[in-house]
């Protein structure tokens, strides 16, 4: 439906996945150096020129397979290393996150003050490299542009896509059942009291008009819930008090068991694996293709981080993860419709074959990553 | 004054469109059809008055190339002609028709999609039946496509455009089919909560432009003259359709609406919306004073759930059914 979903998609998401693997890389002790380069070489890879433009032609949103494979490349952008079972933990994370502040999100125009909260914690996280600080400001004014215009109407439109793309997604996340802002059966609370968002009135009241306009009458009916009025309306320029609060990292340095979800039950998805539409397949071609890696030194000491809280849950999880286990599998392209595309992708592909791994400190994981590089 | 019946569970979950639940009440064979649209597939479900039988189907959208990507569906309802009903689904890629029961595909429009993506979504929304043979059918341009519409057979032609919207059109409705005459006969609204009143016939008249606040107007009905809005403020407004005199405003939900009804013959109104609640008010019209009385009758809460569709069932009102965004069931309500 909506062509300017991407920009959101990719800040948001993105902006999550960096809250979490900051919080796992505090839990990991990891070094302030190492923890520092791989929010900075993530963000700088997210926030790079040529992505940004990618991301911001007008396009359909694909499916979370394209999505997930593009959202993998970036959280390896850097040293740190996440094997399969991590990265679909994350990516759970991730969506349920963003499907919370976008069912929630009180107008649909608040979806950019969420977009907008993301950007600014993540330049927060940046903020002793002015290099990339720069790049994600330049982001920010290019989401202005392009936004800022848009209609009441056509937020709601570009809310309804992503919605259609978190549906049926009900999985659990520690954090949110501790804060009861997610119910045991996965749905999340929906209040009916408090303030009215801005712009909309307090719910109540009925008034009549004669013919002339003038008001005749007014009643009150019971609404069955307790509305205040609107807070202030949220700043949307560079730098602001964004007022709502939906989008800010929820995650804390000191309770890594926030970064949980609870065991789902398996989600049935109609997407069975078939082959990717040309256009989808262009689009990833594209994606990967602009995500360039300059700053990989081929003599740098990578290390892994864990989603779960052992080691051993992480094995296990590892193991029971079949080929098509996990909620959206990684691509594996076998039928290609599309020979050029196929030529880039083999081309990235080659890329990532060609580069000198760097020396991992647990050799046995390094397999798993070379076998998801393959897939692609 | 109403509660809660044994829910219909459907195929999938209802996706978060507007007025995203169509319904048909058979009479001769005591069924009632229901449509929940969940991204590019419609469920239907037959359901025999009894409450004993329940069948379903599904419909797909339409690709006219396989190869290109998942075509959503923005919405289906059904269309009653004196001569026939029919069951129309609108999509990014354009415009189907089914006889009722969602059995045969009776006709495809194809919209005009340009060949690289403009920063526009192309897709069609806003579906009525008007008068004895015409279905209008919205455009995210702001066109309003008018079918004819022959009493049997696939023969349905284009019979014109209605170039007025300047904004996507977001829900279209009417009244008097058939016998009874009326000034206006079909009213649409766009996401700029602009409505626009049209009389139609071989070529269709705008009789009125009642211009909006910059918000959109969701879900629209027409009833005894007057045009009935539901707005993205949470707002309801009744307007006379001709003349656009403002009858009444009701700050009625918390948060967008997303559908609207009106029972005809008894004056009930259902409104829903993303608040999770549905309300229910009675609209009285005294033609010799002209005005409006508007009445709070009931409330309902869908815990937790952001509605997308809410109908009555009967034109009396006596029961309607609701869809929630992620819900996999329909839920009724009876009169006690």
């Amino acid at each position: 439906m909506s062509l300017k979903t991407l920009p959101l998609v990719f800040i948001n998401l993105g902006g999550e996945m960096l809250y979490i693997l900051d919080q796992r890389l505090q839990a990991h002790n990891t070094s302030d150096d190492n923890s520092e380069k791989v929010m900075n070489d993530i963000t700088a890879t997210m926030f790079s020129k040529d992505f940004v433009d990618e991301l911001l032609k007008p396009q359909q949103l694909y499916s979370h397979r394209t999505l997930k494979t593009v959202l993998t490349r970036l959280a390896h952008a850097s040293i740190m290393r996440l094997n399969p079972a991590s990265m679909d933990k994350l990516y759970e994370l991730m969506l349920m996150a963003f499907k919370y502040q976008v069912f929630l999100c009180p107008r649909p125009k608040d979806l950019l003050l969420i977009t907008y909260n993301h950007i600014d914690t993540i330049r927060e996280l940046v903020k002793d490299t002015p290099v990339v600080v720069n790049q994600v400001d330049e982001m920010h004014r290019k989401m202005i542009e392009v936004y800022s215009s848009l209609s009441e109407g056509e937020f709601q439109l570009l809310r309804q896509t992503l919605l259609i793309f978190f549906q049926d997604m009900h999985v659990r996340l520690s954090l949110f059942l501790k804060n009861k802002v997610q119910n045991p059966n996965g749905r999340f609370a929906l209040s009916t009291s408090g303030p009215v968002p801005h712009g909309i009135y307090v719910p109540g009241l009925i008034r009549v008009f004669d013919s002339k306009g003038r008001e005749v009458r007014r009643s009150q009916f019971p609404t069955g819930g307790t509305y205040s009025s609107s807070v202030k309306e949220g700043c949307f320029e560079l730098r602001g008090d964004r007022v709502i609060t939906l989008g800010v990292n929820m995650y804390t340095v000191h309770h890594p068991e926030e970064t949980q979800t609870c065991k789902a039950p398996p989600v049935k998805t109609n997407d069975t694996p078939n082959p990717l539409a040309k256009e989808e397949l262009n689009l990833l071609a594209r994606l990967m293709g602009s995500m360039k890696d300059e700053n990989k030194s081929k003599t740098e000491t990578g290390f892994w981080i864990n989603l779960f809280t052992t080691d051993e849950e992480e094995d296990q999880a590892s193991d029971s993860r079949g080929a098509d286990d996990s909620m959206f599998g990684l691509i594996s392209i076998q039928a290609m419709q599309d020979e050029q595309a196929a030529t880039e992708l083999a081309q990235i592909a080659g890329q990532f074959a060609e580069q000198k791994q760097p020396e991992f400190t647990s050799c046995t994981k390094g397999d798993d990553l070379l076998a998801m590089m393959d897939d692609l | 004054m109403y509660h809660k019946e044994k829910s219909i569970q459907i195929k999938n979950s209802a996706s978060s469109l507007y007025n995203n639940l169509g319904v048909l009440r058979i009479g001769p064979r005591r069924l009632t059809y229901f449509t929940v649209v969940h991204a590019n597939v419609v469920n239907m479900v037959s359901a025999s008055w009894d409450g004993l039988n329940y069948s379903h189907r599904q419909l797909q959208s339409k690709e006219p190339n396989v190869a290109t990507s998942t075509s959503l569906i923005i919405q289906a309802a059904f269309c009653v002609l004196p001569s026939r009903e029919l069951l129309v689904v609108t999509s990014q890629k354009g415009i189907q028709m089914y006889e009722s029961d969602g059995s045969i595909m009776v006709y495809w429009h194809a919209l005009d999609t340009p060949e690289t993506p403009t920063a526009q979504a192309v897709f069609a929304r806003g579906i009525s039946a008007v008068w004895d043979n015409y279905i209008c059918v919205g455009v995210s341009s702001g066109s309003i496509l008018v079918f004819d519409v022959p009493s049997k057979g696939s023969n349905i032609t284009l019979s014109e455009v209605l170039e007025e919207h300047k904004e996507a059109i977001t829900d279209m409705a009417s009244e008097c089919s058939g016998s009874q005459e009326c000034i206006a006969d079909l009213v649409s609204a766009d996401d700029g909560g602009n409505l626009c009143i049209w009389k139609s016939g071989e070529e269709f008249q705008l009789l009125n432009k009642i211009h909006g606040f910059d918000m959109s107007c969701s879900s629209v009905k027409l009833w005894k003259g007057t045009v009935v809005a539901g707005y993205g403020t949470g707002q309801i407004r009744l307007y006379e359709a001709v003349t656009g005199i403002l009858h009444a405003e009701v700050n009625a939900h918390a948060r967008w609406i997303y559908s609207l009804d009106i029972a005809p013959f008894s004056g009930l109104l259902l409104s829903a919306a993303e608040d999770s609640l549905v309300r229910v008010w009675h609209l009285n019209m005294t033609p010799e004073t002209n005005s409006v009385e508007v009445a709070h009758l009931h409330n309902e809460c869908v815990t937790d759930t952001q509605i997308c569709g809410a109908k009555f069932c009967d034109a009396d009102g006596y029961a309607f059914a609701v869809t929630g965004y992620d819900l996999s069931e329909i839920i009724r309500y009876t009169q006690t």
